[in-house]
């Protein structure tokens, strides 16, 4: 008897989640969205760009040619070298890793986390529910980069470090919209109804709450990506982030950018249209996921 | 009203709390200590013992328990000591800076009103024109170019400039004057990072002012003042702009909140001696007290102002006060 009615339950929210209904989405998306396309292309670039980088350039990032020290672009290094002789356009591709090893691993650990917390506080309520969001609130007291500059000390610096710093922030805020928009889930008769079949705290808020929680999340998600991307980059420009040699977009502003400025502007130049670019179409993407997945949106 | 002023203060309690746990024990994660920094320093060689008659002299060698008791008795007293590097108090530390860091982020606040409002109001109006998705695209640029580059650009784009037309290459100033001593040169130090930092802070503004806006031209009563026959400038300026500035003030409060010290790296670019380089500062060199006393400051700011964009919700829509 029990197994009948939970494949019942089960059933309705695989319905929400079956591919079709994904692939239907983005092919709506496609259509509706032309500036969130154009936003994907340039995340697929970015991704080809890292995944193909040997491939992409002749130079090694980190190999330093004293002959070729601030050259300016010419047909052997189309943006230039910098003071230590590498080629820029090289740095940039291999960047891309950087940031987006950043960016998705602090978003999908920031996001994932702040679901789980967010249902949870929103499922279990109370007691739980109002300490944990004052401990939100702590945390959302912080700017960024406060608090992201604090952990790195105390960690050290480094891309695992930096991921971590950038996570503890996302997490509240992740968290804090989950959470309202999870308080209106619980409302509805089906979690009265999986409690009554005695399914575990774990299991109704993991399959069945957290499921219909996925349009907030995804969007902050993807918004998430580029504020990682950015915030590593301004980490690493004060040199409290990934550390030489490994290639970083905003490694390449720090010191030799500013000291150069006037005499070799290519070096200050490039690495920021790179971080620009990359954020930029991150967040067009993530506003046409905003549109398509937000109904209070879809209308305008 | 009353009861509610004093609930939300006392809602404050806990975070101020919270925030001085947080950093109290994340500053003593930190391997290393004060003492050991500044001994390293000299090269020199140093026994333990002048490391430890360091340590009591600052008072880090006591239980962390009573250290943690002082810091916050400290802060609610608002006696918060000395400097552990340079011995000199804390009061006078911040102060030297606080002047700075707070006309820039005025600056930079004004700069983004300026932009915002008026691009947001436009964009709303003319939605779904090129207007608009010029708009749009100009802040959410905002939002990707990171100030720190942004800033390089402008001290760049300054000396080619000024290069040209005068031949002469120039900077802005390096070295703070207040902007009672010297207004021309305290402006064209500071300017910059105002613009740096105001279109990156505009371009949230700017969307909040259009999605506001666009909300309020749909109620009922804006069509009423244009079935009446109002004129439609003051339709917009009086009945819509004013209706829809109330999500814009408080996002511009957060912001500005934020930017008293998360200067962090526009103050890098253009070396000045803020608020957020002095939190570098005292975080890469171990002083705990100092580090302590400019977080809770922040931290205090941001409460603060929070606690007064709620008080205007709540003068405002009554419905708050009561729920």
């Amino acid at each position: 008897m029990t197994t009948t009615s939970e494949v019942a339950v089960e059933s309705q929210v695989e319905d929400l989640t079956e591919k079709g209904s994904w692939f239907a989405a983005a092919g709506k998306m496609a259509r509706r969205q032309p500036v969130g396309v154009a936003g994907l292309s340039v995340v697929l670039l970015m991704i080809f760009a890292a995944i193909f980088a040997p491939y992409l350039t002749p130079y090694h990032p980190e190999y330093n040619s004293f002959a070729d020290m601030l050259t300016p672009p010419n047909g052997d290094f189309l943006l230039g070298t910098d003071q230590f002789g590498r080629d820029i356009l090289t740095r940039i591709i291999y960047g891309a890793r950087t940031a987006l090893v950043v960016g998705f691993a602090a978003a999908s650990i920031g996001a994932t986390l702040g679901l789980v917390l967010g249902v949870g506080s929103a499922y279990f309520g109370g007691l739980f529910d109002l300490i944990f969001q004052r401990v939100m609130d702590v945390f959302m007291a912080f700017p960024l980069i406060i608090l992201a500059l604090a952990v790195v000390s105390t960690l050290g610096t480094g891309t695992e470090n930096v991921i971590i710093a950038i996570t503890i922030p996302f997490v509240p805020q992740c968290a804090r919209v989950v959470r309202s928009n999870a308080l209106a889930i619980r409302e509805i008769p089906y979690v009265d109804a999986a409690r009554a079949l005695g399914f575990g705290h774990a299991r109704i808020i993991l399959r069945h709450m957290a499921p219909n929680v996925m349009a907030p999340f995804l969007i902050m998600f993807t918004a998430f990506v580029g504020q990682a991307i950015l915030l590593e980059a301004s980490l690493s420009y004060l040199g409290m982030g990934v550390q030489e040699p490994t290639p970083a977009w905003g490694l390449m502003l720090q010191g030799g950018a500013e000291e150069y400025a006037e005499s070799a502007p290519w070096v200050a130049i490039w690495p920021g249209v790179a971080i620009s670019l990359a954020v930029f179409g991150f967040n067009l993407f993530g506003d046409a996921v905003r549109d398509t997945l937000d109904p209070r949106l879809r209308s305008r | 009203m009353s009861k509610y002023i004093l609930k939300r203060v006392l809602l404050m309690i806990p975070t101020l709390i919270g925030a001085g746990v947080l950093v109290f024990f994340l500053l003593r994660l930190i391997p290393g200590d004060v003492c050991e920094l500044r001994f390293a320093g000299t090269g020199l060689y140093v026994d333990q013992e002048q490391i430890d008659i360091c340590r009591s002299n600052l008072g880090i060698d006591r239980p962390i328990f009573i250290q943690f008791i002082d810091f916050i008795v400290g802060f609610f007293t608002f006696n918060l000591g000395d400097s552990m590097w340079t011995g000199q108090p804390i009061v006078h530390e911040i102060g030297l800076r606080f002047q700075l860091s707070l006309q820039v982020a005025i600056m930079a606040t004004v700069v983004a009103v300026i932009i915002a409002i008026p691009l947001g109001a436009i964009s709303a109006l003319k939605q779904d024109t090129w207007l608009d998705y010029a708009v749009r695209t100009f802040s959410i640029a905002g939002i990707a170019i990171p100030s720190f580059w942004l800033g390089i650009m402008i001290i760049l784009g300054l000396l080619i400039m000024t290069q040209a037309i005068t031949g002469v290459p120039w900077m802005p100033p390096i070295d703070y004057k207040p902007i009672w001593v010297d207004p021309m040169y305290n402006l064209s130090q500071l300017i910059w990072p105002a613009v740096a930092t105001g279109y990156r802070y505009s371009a949230v503004a700017t969307r909040m002012t259009r999605s506001a806006l666009l909300e309020v031209m749909r109620e009922d009563y804006i069509r009423t003042a244009r079935a009446k026959g109002m004129v439609e400038r003051i339709v917009i300026n009086r009945h819509a702009l004013k209706n829809a500035m109330l999500p814009v003030v408080t996002i511009i409060g957060i912001e500005f909140a934020f930017l008293m010290g998360g200067l962090v790296v526009t103050e890098q670019v253009f070396n000045l001696n803020g608020l957020g380089k002095l939190f570098v500062e005292s975080v890469t060199q171990n002083d705990y007290a100092l580090t302590q006393a400019l977080v809770m400051m922040v931290v205090l700011i941001f409460v603060m102002t929070n606690f007064f964009i709620d008080l205007c919700y709540a003068w405002l829509d009554p419905r708050i006060r009561y729920s």
